[in-house]
């Protein structure tokens, strides 16, 4: 622990000042113990569980896998902010969410903010998906309790209901 | 008696969500930890922070087998930010610990059995600091050539490898005319690979110490008091200045029964006065839990010439790797449910577990069941093959059912629904698929790796039944406490029981809405300021713990019930709750009719009660007594799309029914099936830990594979077989293990039919069809 | 530990020059995963990810060659004109990983790893692509990739030059990538192969990926094929039962290979993988109109 450093990130629309950093952290790392957010989860730090997605200028990434200080400047969102993002609002829970929980599709939870934020990325992306395209949508965040069930009826209660609303939330 | 219940309808219907609107029992009532969790906000043990908090770390042994001549810990001292390092040495109390036997050192000291051993333990400011300290020990290893064969660990003349010997366990069940011999007998030889419970959330944990010597421990575990047992015991603290509280638990599945770091931490916070916080890495996990048992099982059937099994002989070897854990009860369920719920008059069978220098191996979803499943219904198939009858009709034929003898002697005396789960499996419509010609390459074996010739795709179909104990057994009293406390309306319960993603805080809920006619639930924190739930494994938290609330609250209304009475002049008998109200039955006078939040203004009714199941039996020198309290069973009919030449799997479809007793929550129920099902597939066509001479050749995600959605077929939920379990609250039975049971061998058994290959071993390898 | 985030590439030579033993990160998919474990401390970072000129990518003025520059992502390799261009490199680019990881890795990264099992890499090695490589002020070299790939996770770049992309010659004609792994999506190959038919100049190229320690061509097997096939501008077609023919290539190209056991396979899996999917891609080059999606 020689070095540390100070730099800001944006995070769900704020800046965010990381002090004391060292700077090899991950940006997973900061989230978590630096910033107080502690939705992105750490199930394999290699990017092979999905647990830690984030939106990193809209993009949808493993946060263990970007190097904290080189995301200075983009626009990161986590699942705690991901209500907000979805439509500005001081929403508690996006569509997605609420599907989850209707759909039973949280046991242990542990890989639930990374799906939540794979199912955002992809429903924004594609509004009426495939079973296959919602498969391979959600193919890089492995759940280990559900068997994928209940979070694939999740999707589809999303996507019915935004098109009987005819807007996302 | 049996309802035909179809999970998929129940569940995917919005409205029925709640359909009385209360959340009681019967009802897909939501989940009271799902808004957290699905915001990011719910607290897991890997969350936790505390004023001042050190970052505990790990240093594991690199060799399997080793005798260590030295270690050298100044190295990690000289870095700065390094608090406290801590050895074998620095163990105050009882160095051993286990689960069932104290068989394993906190810290290895003068030999190493296992490859990833923990060696010492480190505290500092940040966790790379803590990982610098952990490469700046040095230990001085005497290499030895590891054993690593269980037969071999067993044979005469071996040396052992631990004080305690290289046998855990040596189980014989004889029954019956064993001199009888079928007009058909069929041998086999089978193989399950060692399988990791990979919960998404690693091991982790806080400790806090106190200022009168004590310490608090936040802790993901299945277990609450036997971690308490075991830390108060290797610390020298009495088990109450050692407080456990669960933290949010990533899933368990096994992993979490055995202690890891538990002991570990409370040894550095304590050491350093400060807050510890430790959180394994996944490669670390896979060294920091104990796996499913690898298990080599010989098979030789005997039948008449119609079908009927006369006779069972079995050989079955399980490696336990380094340490006991609960590698007796492991094999006690594998022996005494090797031969399915078939009716089998005579067994010849040996039980043997062994202790090796591979990874130690102890409890995983289905518990010893899993792997002789695996055997029996191969041997199924075959005698079915030998027989020309059809395989179905060959198990319906020797299908158990209440009131027959297991090979134990133990005459069942519960549900056993065995001929309807079977008839309700194999004979529900086959959804329609798309033919291998007629899908994207996407949904061919080989995936998105393209390498599917559609025409080449074989398509096979295969089934099998398994079952389980629920709860622990052989005369292992595993109560449940729980308490609950009445106030205007609001009721608390309370419970050590770990929740560990399976759903039991919304039962407990809907139990004591059910019970009491409240709405309002509050949920305490599971801690060990209560007495035991016993683990949540086994299927048992829904009987005993789901038990143990029912109890409580009962007490608390009856008392409740009691005070209105007293207060109207009626008796408590002429009283019941219905929905939200108090009324008086029939005839009673004066009429009664209450809300129950309002029958005792300002009045506190508390409970605290035990749930004990019915006593079981160690099993005798022949492997016969009542050891079990309950039964479970369940099917897999599984379809699968082979490419042979490439020996790629596709799991195309899966159906399953399920003796269930009741259904508490459908939607719930339906996640531990489908959930379950998930993990039997991962075993047959993916998941093992590989080891080489000892040493884990795989410890990552990318290489130890577990399914995808891309690799998970829809559950199509044939039936929830409902025959009410007599002894078990609202009828229910455990539902956790059993759809992990049979998923198993269905698949395999499907892979066989595809590709007209033995497959004698679990997980089927491309090579082992291709090759 | 510096982290350097340079705007363009003239920044990016700077930061290099700067700290001549920086690692480079584009993607981050791999240097990571050493960092978290601590397999690696870097004393030093130059991240690549907002360089404007290592983004995109851009068809030469004679429209024979497309510049990939190193930035690109694999979900970027996935889609439009350039998936038209190259199928086999938006077949390989899907079979990486999950969608996050396919977000964030580039070709660059998987050039500068120069892993054994690197997905593009056998595409790159059947295009005959050349890696181009940068230094300060204006100074470039290209490499064909067997001169840049030199052995496991080895390569020719120089501590101060940066990979700037990959040429890759158009080639008019089907193209096929095959990836072996034991799950369906999200697995590292345990062996896989990229076919690339050049109808202009009458040839057949094959690069094997996880089967020796970088990517390998079937030259023999190329050549062989090629001299039993007919080329027109539509296709290509086969005088023979096309059956036997890609039978026989097949074994060829197995022969080529160099796998070895280790903990995902085997090497004798290994050759017969690269056998049958060899086989395959030649199958499906010749009948194209059967060619799932």
């Amino acid at each position: 622990m020689s070095e540390y450093c100070a730099y800001t990130l944006r995070v769900n629309g704020r800046d965010r000042e990381v002090s004391d950093g060292w700077l090899g952290e991950s940006l997973l790392w900061v989230l978590r113990e630096r910033l107080d957010l502690p939705g992105a989860k750490n199930a394999c730090e290699q990017g092979e569980c999905g647990s830690c997605s984030v939106l990193v200028d809209g993009s949808l990434v493993c946060a263990c896998l970007v190097l904290a200080a080189s995301a200075v400047g983009r626009d990161i969102v986590t699942v705690e902010g991901i209500a907000g993002a979805i439509d500005g609002s001081d929403a508690v829970l996006s569509d997605v969410q609420e599907a989850f929980l209707t759909e039973g599709a949280v046991q242990c939870g542990f890989c639930t903010p990374g799906l939540i934020m794979a199912v955002h990325d992809l429903l924004d992306r594609v509004p009426l998906p495939t079973d296959l395209e919602v498969r391979e949508a959600i193919s890089g965040n492995l759940c280990r309790c559900t068997g994928y069930g209940r979070i694939m009826e999740a999707v589809w209660t999303t996507v019915r209901l935004r098109q009987v609303g005819g807007q996302a939330r | 008696m049996v309802n035909s219940g179809t999970g998929l309808s129940i569940v995917t219907d919005p409205s029925v969500v709640s359909a009385s609107g209360r959340g009681v029992i019967g009802e897909s009532v939501r989940r009271p930890d799902g808004t957290p969790k699905v915001q990011g906000r719910f607290a897991f043990s890997s969350d936790l922070w505390a004023e001042g908090m050190l970052w505990g770390a790990t240093v594991r042994s690199p060799h399997p087998s080793a005798r260590i001549r030295s270690i050298d810990l100044s190295g990690a001292w000289q870095i700065p930010g390094v608090r406290a390092v801590v050895t074998y040495d620095d163990v105050p109390g009882n160095k051993m610990f286990g689960l069932e036997h104290a068989d394993q050192p906190v810290f290895a000291h003068d030999v190493v059995r296992f490859h990833g051993e923990p060696i010492a333990a480190v505290a500092a400011d940040h966790p790379d600091t803590a990982r610098r300290a952990m490469e700046a020990i040095v230990v001085d290893y005497e290499i030895l050539t590891p054993l690593v064969d269980p037969e071999i660990a067993i044979a005469e003349g071996t040396p052992p490898i631990h004080p305690d010997g290289n046998l855990f366990r040596r189980l014989v069940i004889r029954r019956g005319d064993m001199s009888v011999s079928g007009d058909v007998v069929v041998e086999g030889t089978y193989e399950v690979g060692m399988q990791d419970q990979a919960p998404l959330g690693t091991e982790s944990g806080l400790a806090v110490p106190d200022d009168d010597g004590g310490i608090d421990l936040w802790i993901s575990t299945q277990w609450l008091h036997a971690d308490q047992a075991q830390v108060a015991a290797s610390l020298a603290l009495p088990e109450a200045k050692v407080r456990l509280h669960l933290a949010g638990v990533g899933g368990a599945f096994g992993a979490r029964e055995d202690c890891s770091l538990q002991i570990h931490i409370c040894l550095l916070a304590l050491q350093t006065g400060r807050p510890v916080k430790m959180v394994y890495s996944r490669e670390e996990s896979f060294f920091g839990h104990v796996h499913r048992h690898p298990a080599r099982m010989w098979y030789r059937h005997h039948a008449t010439r119609d079908g009927r099994i006369v006779k069972v002989e079995g050989r079955f070897v399980f490696d336990g790797g380094a340490y006991a854990s609960t590698s007796s009860a492991v094999l006690a369920n594998a022996t005494c449910f090797s031969t399915g719920p078939y009716k089998v008059p005579a067994v010849d069978l040996l039980g043997l577990a062994a202790r090796t220098n591979n990874l130690p191996c102890g409890a995983m979803r289905g518990f010893g069941a899993v792997q002789t499943c695996f055997g029996h219904e191969a041997q199924m198939d075959k005698l079915a093959t030998t027989l020309g009858i059809d395989p179905i009709e060959l198990r319906l034929l020797n299908a158990m059912q209440t009131g027959d003898s297991c090979i134990t002697g133990q005459i069942v005396t519960g549900a056993l629904p065995v001929e309807e789960v079977i008839r309700s499996c194999a004979e529900a419509p086959m959804p329609v698929l798309a033919e291998p010609v007629d899908s994207p390459m996407m949904a061919l074996p080989g995936g998105a790796g393209r390498t599917a010739d559609a025409a080449g795709v074989k398509r096979g179909v295969g089934f099998a039944l398994g079952w389980k104990n629920l709860m622990f057994s052989e005369g292992f009293d595993d109560f449940s406490t729980a308490s609950c406390h009445l106030l205007d309306g609001v009721a608390t319960v309370k419970s050590a029981c770990a929740e560990v993603g399976q759903g039991f805080v919304t039962l407990a809920q809907q139990i004591a809405r059910t019970v009491l006619g409240v709405d309002d639930v509050i949920l305490a924190p599971a801690d060990t300021h209560i007495g035991s739930a016993g683990s949540t494994s086994a299927s048992r938290q829904t009987w005993m713990s789901g038990g143990a609330i029912e109890l409580a609250c009962r007490t608390v209304r009856q008392k409740l019930l009691s005070h209105v009475g007293a207060a109207f002049g009626v008796s408590v008998d002429d009283l019941d709750i219905v929905d939200r109200r108090i009324v008086s039955r029939h005839s009673a006078k004066p009429v009664i009719d209450l809300d129950v939040a309002d029958a005792a203004p300002g009045v506190a009714f508390s409970a605290v009660e035990e749930h004990h199941h019915a006593p079981t039996f160690r099993l005798d020198e022949n492997g016969q007594g009542n050891a079990h309290v309950s039964f479970a069973v369940a099917a897999h009919r599984a379809v699968v799309d082979v490419d042979v030449e490439l020996g790629l799997v596709r799991v195309v479809e899966i159906t399953t029914s399920m003796d269930v007793g009741k259904v508490l929550n459908p939607l719930q129920l339906l996640g531990q099936v489908e959930g379950g099902t998930a993990q039997g597939i991962g075993l047959a066509v993916m998941e093992e830990i590989l080891l080489t001479a000892g040493k884990v050749r795989n410890p990552s995600f990318t290489d130890y594979l577990i399914p995808t959605a891309l690799d998970m077929p829809p559950v199509n939920v044939a039936q929830l077989v409902e025959v009410p379990e007599p002894g078990a609250p609202f009828g229910a039975k455990g539902a956790g293990e059993s759809p992990t049971i049979s998923s198993t061998p269905a698949v395999v058994a499907a892979i066989r039919n595809a590709t007209g290959r033995e497959l004698p071993r679990t997980p089927v390898r491309p090579h082992d069809i291709a090759l | 530990m510096t982290v350097a985030v340079p705007r363009s590439l003239d920044e990016a030579f700077a930061a290099l020059a700067a700290e001549p033993d920086a690692h480079l990160l584009m993607g981050g998919t791999d240097l990571m995963v050493e960092v978290n474990y601590g397999h690696r401390r870097p004393t030093a970072v130059v991240s690549l990810d907002r360089v404007p000129e290592l983004r995109g990518w851009e068809r030469s003025a004679d429209g024979r060659s497309v510049l990939v520059r190193s930035g690109l992502t694999y979900t970027e390799m996935e889609i439009g004109e350039l998936a038209e261009s190259f199928p086999a490199l938006a077949q390989a680019a899907r079979t990486v990983g999950g969608p996050q990881i396919r977000n964030a890795g580039t070709l660059g990264g998987n050039l500068g790893t120069a892993s054994p099992a690197g997905d593009t890499l056998p595409v790159l090695a059947a295009l005959d692509a050349t890696v181009v490589l940068g230094a300060a002020g204006g100074a470039q070299r290209e490499l064909p990739w067997d001169e840049f790939i030199v052995g496991v996770k080895r390569t020719a770049r120089e501590p101060h030059e940066i990979i700037l992309g990959a040429r890759l010659p158009v080639r008019r004609g089907p193209q096929e990538f095959l990836k072996v792994g034991t799950r369906n999506a999200m697995v590292i190959a345990v062996a896989s192969v990229a076919l690339v038919v050049d109808l202009d100049a009458a040839t057949v190229a094959v690069g094997l990926g996880s089967v020796g320690p970088a990517p390998l061509r079937a030259r023999e097997a190329e050549r062989w094929i090629a001299e039993r096939l007919a080329f027109d501008p539509l296709g290509i077609s086969s005088d023979g039962d096309p059956e036997t023919l890609a039978e026989e290539f097949g074994r060829m190209v197995a022969g080529a290979s160099r796998p070895i056991d280790d903990h995902r396979s085997s090497a004798v899996y290994r050759r017969h993988a690269v056998s049958v999917c060899a086989r395959r891609a030649l199958l499906r080059a010749l009948s194209p109109q059967v060619v799932g999606t």
